[in-house]
């Protein structure tokens, strides 16, 4: 089994024995980040342009950590430093990058789909860091590692993922994610937030916190996008925060032994109470530890190799 | 038509597995700051037999690693298959240690040349000696072993598969026509 494909720019396109290749590779390189000299050899020689016209803390560390670790050579441009703020278009940026050769672009974009028009114009792989609200594989994939790690399986588990499901990129490509490997999976939000038709990806759909998380073994947090809603989608912030935040007394809906994920940043009292994100439910930061294991086992999957 | 030929049987492995581990002993005077990493897979079941008679000859607990050289191969930039690999476990410090590394087949020695690439990136071993069950010849690179089950002069069109109990279900060495082998050596 060897992962065929040129670019990774959504779950809804990979098959269970893919995901299953690039978690298996991922848990191996668990335990690269925890020598003491945390670097191999792999990818000496190969360059990973990490191309950001989003905010991020997270994904592009950990992409820029992850190239590192496997000695490929790492250079990260965001949009507010780059020629964007002089009018260039995407297609001349990624024409540009194409002609300086590296092996590999990582993408953040606020358009859906922009990560798609890269990977058909360029000969370089592409990888998906986030296209609007339409598809971040690879928080996906390292949150089914992170519950394949925790349970020992995905499969039969029953997931809530609570919050802007519209909105959400995280939400979408859990879903593709979670419902292939066969888990179970209830969303929940205020109805402007649930889209109409996602009981079509086979979910569950709940208006009330306290039904999406009664026996569930995994709830999924995310956070509210200030950035990415037109105004009036809900009162308040405060309101929100009433109905649809975690905290110790409506967690106890769930099993005992849930575990509390979320892709961070963490809006702390809005929709997580302080005491669940850094209590013993919570897994959020193996989440981020596992993200940069799952972005190795991509890049070498991808450029690995001629 | 496949030609195979068992060179070595379960109790072959087995008394040269006994010598090895006396000239382990023989050669670094006892067991201080000893410890062994298995190359994977094969070398992984023949480090822990290797400990479990040194266990039995000096009565002491050897520390024991596990070592993929997979990300350290040099030929992963030449070929387009990526490898599965699995873990690297060393949950003890090589500062200083005498390090034995075990593998199933010396062959080209370009394994046990990534090997000590991959040891020196977990610290500075005061020095490190190889054990293999079986030497086939044909070296690449300027390697020898310390510790030798059997030296076995063989063909490049050849294969020499060692099968292991723990992953084969049989203990033994058999060297065959390399027509539809796939066996890595």
């Amino acid at each position: 089994m060897k992962l065929t494909k040129k670019d990774i720019l959504g779950i809804k396109d990979l098959s269970v024995d893919e995901i299953n290749l690039i978690l298996d590779t991922a848990e191996s390189f668990i335990e690269v980040s925890t020598r003491e000299i945390k670097k191999v050899p792999t990818l000496r020689g190969k360059t990973v342009v990490n191309l950001f016209f989003e905010a991020s803390t997270r994904t592009r560390t950990s992409f820029e950590i992850a190239g590192k670790r496997l000695s490929a050579d790492t250079i990260n441009i965001s949009a507010t430093t780059s020629s964007v703020v002089k009018g260039e278009t995407l297609i001349d940026t990624a024409r540009n990058l194409e002609a300086m050769n590296p092996d590999a672009i990582v993408i953040r974009h606020s358009a859906a789909g922009a990560p798609h028009m890269l990977a058909r114009m360029v000969k370089q792989s592409i990888i998906n860091a986030g296209d609007g609200a339409h598809e971040h594989p690879t928080q996906a994939l390292l949150d089914m590692m992170t519950i394949r790690e925790k349970k020992g399986k995905v499969s039969g588990l029953k997931v809530a993922i609570v919050g802007d499901i519209a909105h959400s990129r995280v939400a979408r490509s859990n879903i593709y994610g979670l419902t292939k490997m066969g888990a179970h999976v209830i969303v929940a939000g205020p109805a402007m937030m649930i889209p109409k038709d996602v009981g079509r990806m086979g979910v569950a759909v709940h208006n009330s916190l306290e039904e999406a998380i009664k026996d569930v073994d995994i709830i999924m947090m995310l956070r509210i996008q200030l950035e990415r809603q037109q105004q009036n989608i809900f009162p308040s912030l405060r309101e929100y925060s009433r109905y649809f935040c975690l905290n110790r007394h409506n967690i106890k809906l769930a099993k005992e032994d849930v575990l509390v994920m979320h892709p961070g940043p963490i809006n702390r009292g809005i929709e997580i109470a302080p005491d669940i994100a850094d209590g013993p439910y919570s897994i959020i930061l193996d989440q981020v530890t596992n993200g940069v294991a799952v972005r190795m086992a991509l890049l070498y999957l991808l450029i690995g190799g001629q | 038509m496949e030609q195979k030929k068992v060179v070595m049987d379960a109790d072959g492995i087995d008394r040269s597995l006994t010598r090895i581990a006396y000239e382990i002993l023989e050669k670094n005077k006892g067991t201080d700051e000893l410890c062994l990493v298995g190359i994977r897979t094969g070398g992984v079941f023949l480090a822990e037999r290797l400990k479990k008679k040194l266990t039995k000859i000096e009565g002491v607990d050897l520390p024991i690693g596990i070592l993929d050289i997979t990300l350290y191969r040099d030929d992963l930039r030449l070929t387009n298959k990526k490898p599965l690999f699995g873990k690297t476990d060393i949950p003890f410090s090589l500062d200083n240690k005498k390090v034995v590394l075990v593998d199933d087949v010396l062959f080209t020695g370009r394994t046990i040349r990534a090997a000590m690439d991959a040891l020196i990136d977990f610290g500075r071993p005061k020095l490190i000696q190889l054990a293999v069950l079986i030497d086939r010849g044909h070296r690449e690179l300027p390697i020898r072993a310390d510790f030798v089950g059997k030296n076995l002069p063989s063909s490049l069109w050849e294969s020499v598969v060692v099968k292991l109990m723990e992953k084969n279900g049989v203990d033994e060495v058999v060297i065959q026509d390399d027509n539809q082998s796939t066996e890595h050596t």
